[in-house]
C-alpha cells in the first residue's frame, strides 16, 4: 500500500490550551513583539484573499482611536466550503481567544462573530464560552465585550466591507477601498475583520511560537489549513493538512481514481485540469483557497458546473457595479446560447475578453473572482462546454 | 493646510492636494475621465466602473471618482486595457437598457447615449438584456422607467443626501438589483415630495416629468379657448441654458415674445403673484405675532413657515404632521394666480373661465403635483390646468419653429403682469423672506429695512441654513406692539437642510418667528423642471443673475406694485380679508410616513 504524501497535521481541533497562560506569556512578551511574531509566522488569511494577518493587526494597532473592533467573520458562504461550521462547532473556544487576543494586540474594547443565518442553532454553545471567555479574562485585567451578529443569507456579506454594512444595517454592499476597514471600519472606526480559522491560527501562534510554526507548510503558504473536502472522491469531510502540497497529490489522497478536476476555493476559485495536477501547487504560490476543494470525476459535465455557478453569481452579485450585475449575467446566457448554437463557437472568446474586464474592472472581489472559474472552466474543457 | 502630494498622470508630473480624486487630479491636467454614477452634488460611489483608469503595480483598474491620490502614484488614464473595459462596461449597460433614444425625452441630455456615440458602438457585441417592466406613471408629476435605468444610484443619493425624504432607495440584489420605493409602491403612493431632483441628477431616462406640452397645444390650436399663461420667476434665469445662452443671464424680453408667438392669448407672470403673496403672507404674519404678542393667545403657531414650495409642502405633510398649524395659509404664487385669472382675470377681459386654460411653467415637478390638488379649484374650475417644467418650456419652442434668440424683447401683458424685484428674487433661497422682510418692516417702521440698498445678504447664499435678526425700531402707532422686538427669522433649501431646521426649532437650538423654506438646493433656480445638467456652478450662476435682476428694478417691494394694489382695490378689497380667503389661501392634509 503506498504510503499517503499529504500531510497530515492536528494542531486547529486538538485538546483545548491554556489559555490563560497563553495570554500572560503573551503580555509579558509585550504587543509589538508578538506582532512581529505574528508576521514573522508568515500566517495569511484564511478566508481565501491572504492577507497577512499580523500586518494588519499591526495597522489597526497603529490608529490613534478610543474605539476598535475586532469582527470573526464567520459568513461562510463559498459553495464547497464548511469548514468554519465545524470549528465553530468543536473549536469555539480557539476562535474567541484568537479575537481576545486580537483586542488585546490591537487595544480594540468590542468585537463581534458575524455568523450566517443557517448557523444559529450554535448560538447557546457559542454565547457559553463567550461567557466563560469574558469570566477569565477578568483575571488578566483584559476588558473586551464579544457578541453575536447573524447575517441574513447573502454570499457578499462575507466581503469585508459588505459584512461591516450589514451589521450597520445598510444595504449589504462592498465600498471603495480605500478607506480599508483597518482603518475605517465598523462604524467608521479601525477595525480588524479576520476569518474564523486566522483566530484560531493566531491563538495557536502564540501558544507555539512562530518558529514551530512555520515548520509546516511553504515560505509563500506557511501553517495549516482545513480543507472541505467534497464531490467524487474516496473520503469527504474537514481535513487538516499542511499546506505546500500539489493538487496531485491531493487527488491520490482523496480522488476515486477518475478525477478530471478540481475546483479549488470554490465558486470564485479556479479549475484545476487532469494535465494540471501534478505543477498545481495548492497555496498562495499556485492556487489558493479559502478551503473549498470540489473533485469531479469523469461523469460529471463540466459546463454543468459552470452553470452552476454562474447562477449563483448572477443571484449573489450585491447589483451595485456594472461588470459583476450585468457581467455575470451576460456570462450565463452566453453559454446558454453557445450551447444551443444561437452564438457561434468564438463568441466564447468573447466571453473570455468580458471575465478579463469583470476581473480588472469589478468594485470588490465577488465580480473581480467569477473569471477565474469561468476562465478555467471554459479555457480547459472547451469542448465540453460547446457541444 | 493639506499636503500636497506628488503624481503623474500619463506621465505628466503634478503636485495634488492630499484628499483629491484621480478624477480631481486629471481634471487638474484638462483630461478627461468618463462618468455615469459620480455627481458633483453626491458622495461618491463608484459603482458605474466606466471611469476606471490604470495604477501602476496595481493589479486591478481603479474607479478615478472614487480613490483618492497616494504620493509616488503613476496614474494612466488612456491604455488599451482601460479602453476595452470602458467599451465593455457600455455594452453591458446598453444590453439592459431600454434603447429607444428618438422618443426619449432625456434623449438630448442622456449621459449614457453620449457615451455610446463617443465611443462608436454600432454592433451589438452582447445578448439583450432588456426587461418588460411597465413604467410607473402613478404620479402627476414624475415618471419612473425601471428599463432605462442604469443602477447609478444617484437619484437615491439625492433623495437621501440632498432631500432626506428617501422615497428612492435600492432593493433586491443580483440581477434584480433595482431602484425602487417603500414596497415597491407607484411613486404617487410614497412620501416622494415630487421635487424631481432625482431628474436633475439622472444620467439616462430612467426618471422624467410627466409632460403635459400635448394638452397645451391642444388648448392653444383650440379656437374656443382663451389660454393663459404665467412664468414663474426662476424660468427667465434657467431656460436660456437650453439655447446654449450662458447660465443666470435673463432671457424675460425673449421668453415673453416666444409664448406670443407660439400662439397663448395672455402672457402673464407668476412674479406679479408673488408679490401679492407677500401681502398676504406678510399680513398673515403680521397678523399671528399680533395674536401672540398683543392678544397673548396661545393658539397661534410660531414660527409661521413659508408655503410657496409644493415639494416642501408634501414633505412637512409627511413628515411633520404636527407643525401644519405653522405654515401659512397662504397657496403659493402659482395657485394664487390660478385662482384669479379664473375670476378677476375672466371678469375683467370678459372672459367665460369655463372656456379659459390656464397654463403655468415652472422650474419645478412638485407643482404639477400641486395644480392637481382636490382643493385647488376655488375658482369654480381646475385653478392651473397644466403645469409645464422648463425644460417642457424650451421644448415647446423648439416644436413651434421659433428662432428664440432672434426675437426682439417683448413685454408681460397687463392686469396680471406687473412685477417688482421682491417678486424676481423669490425664484433664490431667502428670497421670500427678503421681499417679505421689505415690505413687512416698511408696513410696521414706514422705512426701508435697516439693510443697506435693502439686500438682505445675510439670507442670501448657499449656506443650508441660514439665520437673520433685526431688531424693528420707530414703529407706526398701529404696530407699537412691536417696538423694540427683534425679529428673528431661519431659511432653509433642499429637504435634508429643512429637516435640519426643524430639529434646530424643536430642541431650542434655533429661534425665528418666521422660516422660509424651498424644496430645492438653491431655491427655485435649482428647481427639479429646471434644465439638466446641474451643479452648483450653475446654481450659483442663476443665483447672480437673480439677484443682478433684482438690483436693476425700478420697484423692488411687493407693496409698491401698482397692479397688485389695483387688484386690492378693485377686487380683493383688503389684505386676508374675506376674497383673499377664499380665493389665495388654503388647508393641508397629514399623510402618512412611510
Amino acid at each position: 500500500m503506498p504510503t499517503s504524501t499529504v500531510k497530515r497535521t492536528d494542531l486547529i481541533f486538538k485538546k483545548d490550551i491554556d489559555y490563560s497562560a497563553v495570554m500572560h506569556k503573551i503580555m509579558k512578551m509585550g504587543k509589538d513583539e508578538f506582532i512581529e511574531e505574528l508576521i514573522d509566522s508568515g500566517l495569511r488569511g484564511r478566508g481565501g484573499a491572504g492577507f497577512p494577518t499580523g500586518l494588519k493587526w499591526k495597522l489597526v494597532k497603529a490608529e490613534q482611536s478610543p474605539e476598535k473592533y475586532i469582527i470573526c467573520n464567520a459568513d461562510e458562504g463559498e459553495p464547497g466550503t464548511f469548514k468554519d461550521r465545524e470549528i465553530l462547532d468543536n473549536a469555539a473556544e480557539k476562535v474567541i481567544w484568537g479575537m481576545t487576543l486580537a483586542a488585546y494586540i490591537t487595544g480594540a474594547k468590542e468585537g463581534f462573530i458575524y455568523i450566517r443565518a443557517e448557523y444559529k442553532y450554535m448560538q447557546t454553545k457559542l454565547r457559553i464560552a463567550i461567557d466563560r471567555m469574558e469570566q477569565n479574562i477578568k483575571a488578566l485585567g483584559i476588558k473586551f465585550k464579544l457578541d453575536l451578529v447573524f447575517g441574513a443569507g447573502a454570499y457578499i456579506c462575507g466581503e469585508e466591507t459588505a459584512l461591516i454594512h450589514s451589521m450597520e444595517g445598510y444595504r449589504g454592499e462592498p465600498t471603495n477601498k480605500p478607506p480599508f476597514p483597518v482603518t475605517q471600519g465598523y462604524l467608521n472606526k479601525p477595525t480588524v475583520v479576520n476569518n474564523v480559522e486566522t483566530f484560531v491560527n493566531a491563538i495557536i501562534i502564540a501558544e507555539i511560537g512562530a518558529k514551530e510554526y512555520k515548520k509546516l507548510g511553504t515560505k509563500a503558504s506557511q501553517g495549516t489549513k482545513l480543507f472541505s473536502v467534497s464531490g467524487d472522491c474516496c473520503k469527504e469531510g474537514i481535513f487538516e493538512l499542511e499546506m505546500g502540497m500539489t493538487v496531485q497529490q491531493f487527488v491520490d489522497e482523496f480522488g476515486d481514481g477518475d478525477t478530471k478536476a478540481v475546483q479549488v476555493g470554490g465558486a470564485s476559485g479556479f479549475c484545476v485540469p487532469r494535465k494540471e495536477f501534478p505543477n498545481t501547487i495548492i497555496g498562495f504560490e499556485g492556487v489558493p483557497t479559502g478551503g473549498s476543494m470540489k473533485v469531479f470525476n469523469s461523469s460529471r459535465s463540466m459546463y454543468n458546473t459552470l452553470e452552476n455557478y454562474l447562477i449563483f453569481f448572477e443571484e449573489e452579485s450585491c447589483g451595485q457595479c456594472t461588470p459583476c450585475r450585468i457581467g455575470t449575467q451576460q456570462l450565463l446566457m452566453g453559454i446558454h446560447a453557445v450551447k444551443r448554437k444561437e452564438k457561434p463557437k468564438s463568441y466564447l472568446d468573447e466571453l473570455l475578453k468580458l471575465a478579463q474586464t469583470m476581473k480588472f474592472a469589478s468594485k470588490c472581489g465577488l465580480g473581480r473572482s467569477v473569471g477565474n472559474a469561468f476562465g478555467s472552466i471554459v479555457t480547459n474543457f472547451r469542448e465540453e462546454i460547446i457541444y | 493646510m493639506s499636503n500636497l502630494i506628488n503624481v503623474t498622470i500619463n506621465n505628466i508630473p503634478l503636485q495634488v492636494e492630499e484628499g483629491k480624486t484621480i478624477l480631481e487630479a486629471a481634471k487638474m491636467l484638462n483630461i478627461h475621465i468618463p462618468v455615469l454614477c459620480h455627481h458633483k452634488d453626491l458622495c461618491v460611489a463608484g459603482n458605474c466602473r466606466i471611469c476606471v483608469v490604470e495604477v501602476e503595480k496595481d493589479p486591478y483598474l481603479v474607479a478615478a471618482c472614487a480613490i483618492p491620490v497616494r504620493e509616488g502614484m503613476n496614474i494612466l488614464t488612456n491604455t488599451k486595457k482601460i479602453r476595452d473595459a470602458r467599451k465593455h462596461i457600455l455594452e453591458l449597460l446598453l444590453t439592459e437598457h431600454n434603447i429607444n433614444c428618438i422618443k426619449c425625452c432625456k434623449s438630448s441630455s442622456c449621459e449614457l447615449q453620449n457615451l455610446a456615440l463617443e465611443y462608436r458602438l454600432d454592433e451589438e457585441l452582447f445578448i439583450n438584456l432588456l426587461q418588460d417592466i411597465p413604467v410607473d406613471d402613478s404620479s402627476p408629476a414624475i415618471i419612473k422607467d425601471d428599463t432605462k435605468c442604469i443602477r447609478c444610484t444617484r437619484c437615491v443619493r439625492t433623495c437621501d443626501e440632498l432631500q432626506g425624504v428617501n422615497a428612492l432607495a435600492m432593493s433586491q440584489k443580483g440581477r434584480h438589483t433595482k431602484m425602487s420605493t417603500y414596497l415597491e409602491k407607484p411613486l404617487a403612493d410614497v412620501v416622494c415630495t415630487n421635487c424631481g431632483q432625482c431628474i436633475n441628477r439622472c444620467p439616462t431616462g430612467a426618471l422624467t416629468e410627466k409632460s403635459y406640452v400635448e394638452q397645451v397645444w391642444e388648448a392653444i390650436y383650440d379656437p374656443s379657448k382663451f389660454v393663459v399663461v404665467q412664468t414663474a420667476p426662476a424660468v427667465r434665469f434657467a431656460v436660456g441654458e437650453l439655447f446654449h445662452v450662458r447660465p443666470g443671464a435673463r432671457v424675460t424680453g425673449r421668453m415673453v415674445a416666444s409664448l406670443r408667438a407660439m400662439g397663448f392669448d395672455a402672457v402673464l407672470d407668476t412674479d406679479f403673484t408673488a408679490d401679492l403673496t407677500i401681502i398676504e403672507e406678510g399680513t398673515e404674519l403680521l397678523t399671528r405675532l399680533k395674536k401672540a404678542l398683543v392678544d397673548r393667545d396661545k393658539s397661534v403657531a410660531l414660527p409661521m413657515f413659508s408655503s410657496c414650495s409644493p415639494g416642501w409642502i408634501k414633505f412637512i405633510e409627511h413628515q411633520y404632521p404636527e407643525l401644519l398649524p405653522n405654515l401659512s395659509t397662504c397657496k403659493s404664487p402659482q395657485q394664487m394666480f390660478g385662482a384669479l385669472a379664473k375670476t378677476f382675470y375672466a371678469k375683467k377681459r370678459e372672459i367665460d373661465p369655463a372656456n379659459m386654460v390656464s397654463v403655468s411653467i415652472m422650474p419645478c415637478t412638485a407643482k404639477k403635483f400641486e395644480a392637481n390638488r382636490p382643493e385647488m379649484r376655488d375658482s369654480g374650475y381646475k385653478d392651473v390646468d397644466y403645469v409645464l417644467t422648463t425644460r417642457e418650456f424650451a421644448s415647446m419652442i423648439h416644436h413651434s419653429g421659433i428662432d428664440v434668440l432672434t426675437l426682439k424683447n417683448e413685454e408681460f401683458d397687463n392686469i396680471m403682469g406687473a412685477s417688482t424685484g421682491a417678486a424676481v428674487i423669490f425664484g433664490a433661497t431667502g428670497g421670500v423672506m427678503e421681499a417679505a422682510l421689505r415690505t413687512a418692516y416698511q408696513i410696521v417702521t414706514g422705512k426701508d429695512v435697516p439693510f443697506e440698498g435693502i439686500n438682505i445678504t445675510p439670507i442670501r447664499g448657499f449656506q443650508g441654513v441660514k439665520q437673520a435678526s433685526l431688531v424693528i425700531e420707530g414703529t407706526l402707532p398701529e404696530w407699537k406692539f412691536l417696538e423694540g422686538v427683534e425679529l428673528k427669522v431661519a431659511v432653509a433649501h433642499g429637504l435634508k437642510n429643512a429637516h435640519k431646521l426643524i430639529q434646530g426649532l424643536k430642541s431650542g437650538e434655533i429661534e425665528a418667528h418666521f422660516v422660509e423654506i424651498m424644496a430645492c438646493p438653491g431655491g427655485c433656480i435649482g428647481g427639479g423642471g429646471q434644465p439638466i445638467p446641474t451643479n452648483i456652478d450653475i446654481r450659483t450662476a442663476r443665483m447672480e443673475g437673480t439677484y443682478k435682476a433684482d438690483s436693476k428694478m425700478l420697484l423692488r417691494k411687493s407693496h409698491e406694485n401698482p397692479e397688485v394694489q389695483a387688484l386690492y382695490e378693485e377686487f380683493l378689497g383688503k389684505p386676508n380679508g374675506h376674497l383673499s380667503h377664499e380665493l389665495l389661501h388654503t388647508y393641508y392634509t397629514e399623510r402618512f410616513k412611510y
